[in-house]
């Protein structure tokens, strides 16, 4: 009971400062302010800046994010939510909670013209398959290799109804293949070794050595190349062009600490928040950072072409486009 | 046990169950039903067959063994067996994802066994399950049998009882009675898996009502479709729920197991070696897994703030939940499936003044629903026990109520207390659900933990965070298993 006590204490006392600062509450997914995530450093980096504070509320991932944002409404505590990816900015504006960045569109250095004046990018990475170069000397060279290649050769791949990258591939397999998507999905099953629920499982899998390939980031070499000095796992450069995820971030409108949160949102794009991207939260940044990132990132794979749906296709086809998935897979 | 105003306390926390439970069902329901009803379409019927049939043939799978590895620990006595009684519980107070590496360290395709057996499909799924299962079978009807008087051993001894008609007339007649109840805890628990089903399953092919409702919530938030499956998942477990009422007991005892009492069967040289065999047998599916996450883990226990800290918020947050309840509000209590009870809480509370603040309050709510089921099974038995021992005596001198509780009822319940007390801790310590709902930065348990730092590719830590998880399981279940042997 002490114990239960001390935990109630200690958020009481949490809240005190509050009203003697100023506090800005962001709302994030969980493995941004992990031990190992970049949320402590850019919290350090902005509270010396703006003599106020950072609360972080971390929710399970982006999805979680606008759920918390619907169940909640316009009774949000959130000033800013941060980690929304593309597929859910059109649902996010659609609650009608978020405002008007103010800043110029085109300071995000992403792979596509950016024009979106709502929400704000604040890092991005291509999808790939991740291949374990001790196991598989001949990796796919397009999704198409991918799909119809031997199928002992097994790929881990993710739910697109609960994970995000998950989703992201389903949509590089129907930005390829169109109309065709459900037939080339049930000639991939066959390779399927098993869908997991997020990445986290996948990838422990993978890395267990359950199957040669998974779904993952072209930035995910770069972990290993600089964490554990290892280039055993590749990025598969695949010829069609590789899927787009751009993360962002954005202000609600009613919030009380509005300008705070704009000048957050301008922090995000300087080096000061960036610089933690790359080696913390494994992504590119979306602005310039202080130093050239770390050599790992030269080696790896650049898509020649990118692929993406805009947020209203998504928002509007994603239901369908899932019952296409399930009835090819689940017969 | 008649009357109402003296069961006042009971009253008050029956009320409070169900009003913890309806916070979270109705309002789910009530947005489900302002868009008028959900539809059934040929997916949910689908996804209502698999789980009928991965929940049922797992059921059955864990019982079969569980009985074998029973009525083996029953009959023999060996250095060593206080030990398998007390693995016998862990596999249920283990997060799934640390069980599934488990199991594909030994059985997947870089497995010890080097991939002999093909663990993705259904019946990846089921031996998931029955590792989970059938330790918690075993456990629950060893106890049934150590309830079996030894007057009745000495009996059969004298009528030199062939081994056949031990168990027809011994045993069944003990065992018949609590069947019902293992069985429908562990539909329960199989029909509510989650991580396991989507993980082993191998694909969409794979999904069970708990599944399609955390989707129809979370990917697609639309409360309308979740409200309807979680009609339909509410219908299946009530039916169930009768039928292992008109079958015999709702829910077993999680009696207090130690020494065992003296048996004179199964000494022969083949009942012997047969339960040796079978003993072998469940220890050959319990250990592997758990010593593949032991040997993953010790090259990396970290000792990082983070997982001192979690320990601790682990630790902290945890309440008491024994209380007397009626049997289906506590059972209630499972087949409500979390994701729709936190949303249903979420609503209900989002007017309230800081969500971040109430979100450990909301962990321990949660985690103590969960664990009420296994607290309940721990005092029930004991409760009645000392109903029948006290009941014509207290009427007798007229002692009710408080006077009753504290002079009587108390002393006589205080270590069932401490164990189900302990045996609810172990279960809200595993729990993923809550905490990743309400979570926020500063309240982190170990098993959120272990997600976080795969998260963030800490794949060899996790393996070690796993590891410190299972140590303090089985130190628990030790220290909750000595405190209930002194009761004896």
């Amino acid at each position: 009971m002490k114990t239960i006590f001390a935990t109630i204490l200690t958020l009481a006392l949490a809240a005190i400062p509050a009203a003697a600062k100023q506090t800005l509450t962001v709302y994030t997914y969980d493995s941004f302010v992990s031990e190992w995530g970049p949320g402590a450093r850019i919290k350090e980096a902005f509270e010396t800046d703006c003599d106020c504070s950072i609360d972080w509320v971390a929710l399970g991932d982006g999805v979680a994010v606008l759920n918390r944002l619907k169940l909640e409404g316009a009774t949000t505590k959130a000033d800013v939510v941060l980690g929304l990816d593309t597929n859910l900015t059109a649902e996010a504006a659609a609650t009608g909670l978020f405002g008007p960045h103010g800043l110029d569109p085109a300071l995000a250095r992403v792979p596509v013209a950016w024009t979106d004046k709502i929400f704000m990018p604040f890092d991005y990475a291509h999808f790939a398959v991740i291949y374990d170069s001790e196991t598989m000397k001949n990796p796919p060279a397009s999704l198409d290799d991918l799909v119809n290649g031997d199928p002992a050769q097994k790929i881990i791949l993710q739910d697109p109804r609960s994970s995000t990258p998950g989703l992201g591939f389903l949509l590089w397999m129907k930005a390829v293949y169109g109309d065709k998507a459900g037939e080339a999905w049930t000639k991939l099953s066959t390779r399927i070794l098993t869908t997991t629920p997020g990445w986290s499982e996948a990838y422990a899998l993978f890395t267990k050595g359950e199957a040669p390939m998974v779904l993952s980031y072209t930035t995910s070499p770069a972990y290993h190349a600089i964490a554990e000095n290892s280039t055993r796992y590749k990025a598969a450069a695949f010829k069609e062009g590789h899927y787009l995820q751009i993360e962002v971030a954005g202000l609600i409108e009613a919030s009380p600490e509005k300008e705070l949160a704009r000048k957050f949102l301008a922090f995000m794009m300087s080096p000061g928040f960036q610089d933690q991207i790359p080696t913390r939260n494994w992504m590119l940044p979306a602005a310039p950072t202080s130093a050239p990132l770390p050599a790992a990132f030269d080696t790896l794979v650049k898509p020649e072409k990118t692929l993406l749906f805009t947020p209203e296709e998504v928002s509007a086809k994603r239901r369908a486009w899932i019952d296409e998935w399930l009835n090819a897979l689940a017969k | 046990m008649t009357g109402a105003g003296k069961h006042l306390p009971a009253w008050v926390a029956l009320a409070a169950i169900g009003a913890a439970l309806a916070a979270g069902f109705l309002p789910v329901l009530w947005l489900g039903l302002a868009d008028g009803p959900g539809a059934f379409d040929a997916y949910v019927l689908r996804v209502l067959q698999f789980t009928l049939l991965q929940a049922g043939l797992s059921t059955l799978l864990s019982l079969i063994l569980g009985l074998a590895l029973a009525r083996a620990l029953a009959r023999q006595d060996f250095p060593g067996r206080t030990l398998v009684l007390r693995l016998l519980n862990l596999p249920l107070a283990l997060p799934a994802i640390v069980v599934i590496i488990g199991i594909v360290g030994v059985y997947g395709s870089s497995g010890w066994l080097g991939g002999a057996v093909a663990i993705y499909g259904l019946q990846g799924i089921l031996l998931a399950h029955v590792f989970f299962n059938a330790p918690l079978a075993a456990r629950l009807l060893l106890g049934e049998l150590e309830r079996i008087p030894s007057e009745s051993w000495k009996l059969a001894a004298q009528l030199q009882f062939r081994d056949i008609d031990v168990f027809r007339l011994v045993e069944w007649p003990q065992l018949r009675a609590a069947l019902p109840g293992v069985a429908l805890l562990i539909f329960l628990l199989c029909a509510a898996s989650f991580a396991v089903v989507l993980t082993l399953g191998g694909g969409p092919r794979a999904t069970t009502l708990e599944v399609a409702i955390y989707q129809s919530l979370r990917a697609d938030f639309d409360p309308q479709r979740a409200a309807a499956l979680a009609m339909v998942q509410l219908a299946l477990c009530a039916a169930l729920v009768l039928l292992a009422q008109r079958f015999g007991g709702l829910m077993p005892g999680l009696p207090v197991l130690g020494r065992r009492p003296p048996r004179f069967d199964g000494q022969a040289m083949i009942g012997r070696s047969a339960d040796i065999a079978v003993i072998a047998m469940g220890l050959l599916l319990l250990l592997p897994p758990l010593a593949s996450v032991v040997a993953s883990g010790f090259a990396n226990i970290t000792a990082s703030p983070a997982l001192l800290y979690a320990a601790a918020t682990s630790a902290a947050a945890r309440s008491s939940t024994w209380s007397r309840t009626a049997r289906l509000a506590v059972l209630a209590a499972w087949i409500i499936p979390p994701a729709v009870l936190a949303t249903g809480w979420f609503i209900v509370l989002r007017g309230a003044a800081s969500l971040t603040g109430l979100a450990a309050a909301l962990v321990i709510g949660m985690n103590a629903l969960m664990a009420l089921p296994f607290a309940y099974q721990t005092l029930a038995p004991a409760m009645d026990a000392a109903a029948r021992r006290h009941d014509r005596l207290c009427a007798n001198l007229g002692i009710a109520g408080w006077n009753r509780f504290r002079q009587i009822d108390l002393p006589t319940l205080r270590r069932p207390a401490l164990l189900g007390l302990m045996m609810a801790f172990i279960v809200a310590l595993g729990d993923l659900t809550a905490i990743a709902l309400f979570g926020s930065q500063d309240l982190v348990t170990l098993p959120a933990l272990i997600y976080r730092q795969m998260g963030s590719y800490r794949f060899d830590e996790a393996a070690g965070t796993a590891l410190v998880f299972a140590l303090l399981v089985l130190a628990l279940v030790s220290l909750a298993e000595r405190w209930s042997a002194q009761h004896d």
